[in-house]
C-alpha cells in the first residue's frame, strides 16, 4: 500500500522543450519550437484548432513521431532514456483514438493498465488488484466490468479508457480528448475527476476542444496554433475574443459567465441574415 | 458498438470451462477415431492394447507405427497453425489473420522445397530453410504492404499475403515439376498439405517446435493482448510496439514453417480455430493460444481422418478438407467485419 502511494507521489514536472516535429513528406511542421511546462498538481490544457499540433505534442511522448529537435523531460529523466516500460509508469496517456477490435472484458481491459509493472508470467499482486478496483470506482464504470469492451456506448467506453490510465497509477496523466463522445454530466464528472487528481499532486495533460470547461477547470492553458504557441498562461490571459478570434478564424465574443463567474467563449454566428453583433 | 447479440454471446461466454470441457472431450474421441478407422479397422479395446503393445503383431505395427504418428503429427501441426494464427491476429489487430492467407507458410514452402532441389535431404535442415522462407516472406509481404500503403495497413498485408501466397504456390510447381516423385515429396504435397507420411521423428520435430515457439508465444501473452489494443495503446502501456511486434510475428512464422515443414501448407486452420476459441469465451491471449492449441488439434486430427476416408482408398490432400471449412468461414467473418 505504501508502494502505490508513492507511486502517484507528486513531483513530476512533464517539460516539452522547444519541440519540433516534422513528418515525413511534409514542408510544414506539425510542431515548431514548441515548450509547455505542466506541473505537478495542477491541470494543463492544451487547445487549438483542428491539425494545431495538439495529438502531435501528445504523440512525442509515445515516441512515434520524428522529432527534429527538442526534447521531452517528466521529471528530470529525458522521455527519450527511458524504455517504454519505464515510460508508461510515469506517464499514463489516453490516446485519441481507439477501436475494440479483439474485444476483452472490462475488466481485463482495465487490468492492461498493469502491464509495465508486471511479471510477464503470473497473476495480479494484490498491488495491481488495488489500483484496477480504485480505477474503475473513479471512473464509475462498476456496473460495466463484466461487459465486452465490444458492446459499450461510446460514452462508457472513452470512461473505460480512463480507467484504463488511472490503473497505471503514474504521477503524469495525458489525455487527447478525452470527452468527446460524453453527455454533459459524464463530461463534467472527468472534468472533476481529473481537478481531483490535479490536487492530490497528479500532472494532469488535457488535450480538448471544450474551451469553456478549459477556463473553468485548468490552472494553466497552452493554445496552439499550426504548430505554434500561440498563448499560454491562465484563463484570463488566453481565453481574449481577439487571440481566440486570429487562431480559430471566427468572430469570438468572451464574457464573463454570470452564473458560476468564470470566463467564457461565445462562438458568433458569423454569416447571412443571422450575422451577430456584441453588444457591449 | 452497442450490440445485442453480442450481448447475449458475452453472458454466454463468461466462463470459459465449457470450452475447455468440450474440446478435451472431442479431441479424445478423434484420437480414438483416427487409430480405429482406416483400410483395417481395430476395436478401440485393441488400439489400446496394441498401443501398449499387445496383442496381433500386425495391429501393434499399424497403430504405433502409421495410425498414432500420422494423428499426432496431426494433432500437433493443427495445434501449431491456430496458435500460430492466434497470435498473428493479436500482433496484426486483424481476427482475419493468419499464416496462409499472410504468405508465411507458401514462403516456408518455398524455402523447404528450394532447399530440397538443392540436394538438401536432411529434415532439420529442411526446417531451418523453411524458417528462413517464412521469414523472408514475412518481410517481402511487410514491405509490399508499407510501399503501396504508406504504413503497414493489415488489410493491405493480407492481400499482399494471397500475391506472395499465390508466387509460392508457382515457384513450387517450378521447383518441383522434374522432381523424381518416389524419392521426394511432390508439389502436391506442399501445395495442399498432408499427414499421410507422417514418422515418429517428424512428430517429434513438429511438437519440439510447437512445445518451444508456442511456448514462447504463450508466455509473451500479455503483450500480444496489449499490442492487439493498437499502436498508440501499446505504447502508452508500455510496450515497445515495433521490436515486440516484429518478435512475436517472427516466432509465430516460425511456427507455422515448422508445421508447413512437417505436412506441407494447410490453410485456414489458423482463421478459424481462434476466432471459435473467442467465441468460446477465451479473449485474453494466454487462454486463447491454449485453447486454440486444443481446438486446432482437434480440427485437423478430424480433418486428416475426413481426407483418408472421404474418397478411400484415395488419401486427400488435407488443405484441400481445411479449405472446404475454411472458406465459407472466411466470407462470413469478412461479412460481419464489413457491417
Amino acid at each position: 500500500m505504501s508502494g502505490a502511494r508513492q507511486e502517484t507521489e507528486r513531483g513530476h514536472a512533464l517539460t516539452f522543450d522547444n519541440v519540433s516535429v516534422r513528418y515525413a513528406g511534409q514542408t510544414q511542421r506539425a510542431l515548431s519550437h514548441v515548450s509547455v511546462v505542466a506541473e505537478p498538481g495542477k491541470m494543463t490544457a492544451v487547445v487549438g484548432p483542428n491539425g494545431s499540433g495538439k495529438s502531435t505534442l501528445v504523440r512525442t511522448l509515445l515516441r512515434r513521431v520524428p522529432m527534429e529537435s527538442g526534447r521531452v523531460t517528466v521529471g528530470d529523466v529525458d522521455v527519450a532514456a527511458l524504455d517504454a516500460r519505464e515510460l508508461a509508469r510515469r506517464i499514463a496517456i489516453v490516446p485519441q483514438r481507439e477501436e475494440p477490435v479483439l474485444p476483452l472484458r472490462v475488466e481485463e481491459f482495465v487490468a492492461l493498465g498493469r502491464h509495465a509493472r508486471r511479471r510477464a508470467f503470473g497473476g495480479m499482486s494484490a498491488d495491481d488488484r488495488l489500483a484496477v478496483a480504485s480505477a474503475v470506482d473513479r471512473a464509475g464504470i462498476a456496473e460495466a466490468i463484466g461487459r465486452r469492451t465490444d458492446t459499450l456506448s461510446g460514452g462508457e467506453w472513452q470512461r473505460v479508457r480512463i480507467a484504463r490510465a488511472l490503473a497505471q497509477a503514474a504521477p503524469v496523466l495525458v489525455l487527447d480528448e478525452p470527452t468527446t463522445f460524453l453527455d454533459i454530466a459524464h463530461e463534467m464528472a472527468v472534468f472533476e475527476l481529473l481537478d481531483g487528481l490535479a490536487q492530490q499532486g497528479h500532472t494532469v495533460v488535457l488535450v480538448s476542444h471544450q474551451l469553456n470547461l478549459v477556463a473553468r477547470f485548468a490552472s494553466h492553458i497552452v493554445l496552439l496554433h499550426r504548430g505554434t504557441v500561440a498563448a499560454a498562461g491562465d484563463a484570463a490571459s488566453v481565453m481574449r475574443g481577439e487571440i481566440l478570434e486570429r487562431v480559430y478564424e471566427w468572430p469570438i465574443v468572451v464574457t464573463r459567465d454570470p452564473a458560476v463567474g468564470a470566463l467564457a467563449l461565445l462562438p458568433l454566428r458569423g454569416s447571412g441574415r443571422h450575422r451577430e453583433r456584441p453588444s457591449s | 458498438m452497442n450490440n445485442v447479440r453480442a450481448d447475449r454471446a458475452d453472458r454466454a461466454a463468461h466462463s470459459p470451462w465449457l470450452g475447455w470441457a468440450v474440446g478435451g472431450l472431442l479431441l479424445a474421441v478423434v484420437v480414438i477415431l483416427g487409430l480405429s478407422i482406416g483400410a483395417v479397422p481395430i476395436a478401440t479395446g485393441d488400439v489400446v492394447d496394441a498401443l501398449r503393445g499387445i496383442g496381433d503383431p500386425s495391429t501393434i505395427a499399424i497403430v504405433r507405427d502409421l495410425r498414432a504418428p500420422r494423428v499426432l503429427l496431426a494433432a500437433f501441426v493443427g495445434a501449431g497453425l491456430a496458435c500460430s494464427g492466434g497470435a498473428l491476429q493479436g500482433t496484426l489487430r486483424n481476427p482475419l489473420a493468419e499464416p496462409y492467407l499472410l504468405g508465411v507458410s507458401g514462403g516456408a514452402a518455398v524455402g523447404a522445397v528450394t532447399a530440397m532441389a538443392f540436394g538438401v535431404g536432411q529434415p532439420a535442415l529442411l526446417t531451418a530453410c523453411a524458417f528462413a522462407g517464412a521469414a523472408i516472406a514475412t518481410v517481402v509481404v511487410t514491405a509490399i504492404a508499407r510501399v503501396v500503403g504508406g504504413s503497414a495497413d493489415t488489410k493491405l498485408l493480407l492481400m499482399a499475403g494471397v500475391v506472395v501466397g499465390a508466387f509460392a504456390n508457382a515457384a513450387i510447381l517450378v521447383a518441383l515439376a522434374d522432381a523424381p516423385p518416389e524419392r521426394l515429396r511432390g508439389a502436391l504435397f506442399w501445395m495442399m498439405g498432408s499427414a499421410a507420411d507422417a514418422t515418429w521423428p517428424a512428430v517429434a520435430r513438429c511438437g519440439g517446435a510447437l512445445l518451444v515457439l508456442g511456448g514462447v508465444l504463450v508466455w509473451r501473452a500479455r503483450d500480444l493482448d496489449v499490442l492487439s489494443l493498437g499502436d498508440e495503446p501499446a505504447a502508452a502501456l508500455g510496450v515497445d510496439v515495433d521490436r515486440i511486434s516484429r518478435q512475436l510475428f517472427l516466432v509465430a512464422s516460425w511456427l507455422a514453417a515448422a508445421t508447413v515443414a512437417a505436412a506441407g501448407l494447410i490453410g485456414f486452420v489458423g482463421l478459424v480455430v481462434p476466432n471459435l476459441a473467442r467465441a468460446l469465451g477465451a479473449r485474453q491471449h494466454r487462454p486463447m493460444l491454449l485453447m486454440s492449441a486444443l481446438y486446432g488439434a482437434v480440427l485437423l486430427v478430424a480433418a486428416d481422418l475426413l481426407a483418408r476416408t472421404l474418397r478411400a482408398p484415395a488419401d486427400l490432400p488435407l488443405g484441400a478438407v481445411t479449405a472446404l471449412v475454411g472458406v465459407p468461414f472466411f466470407l462470413l467473418r469478412l461479412r460481419r467485419l464489413a457491417a
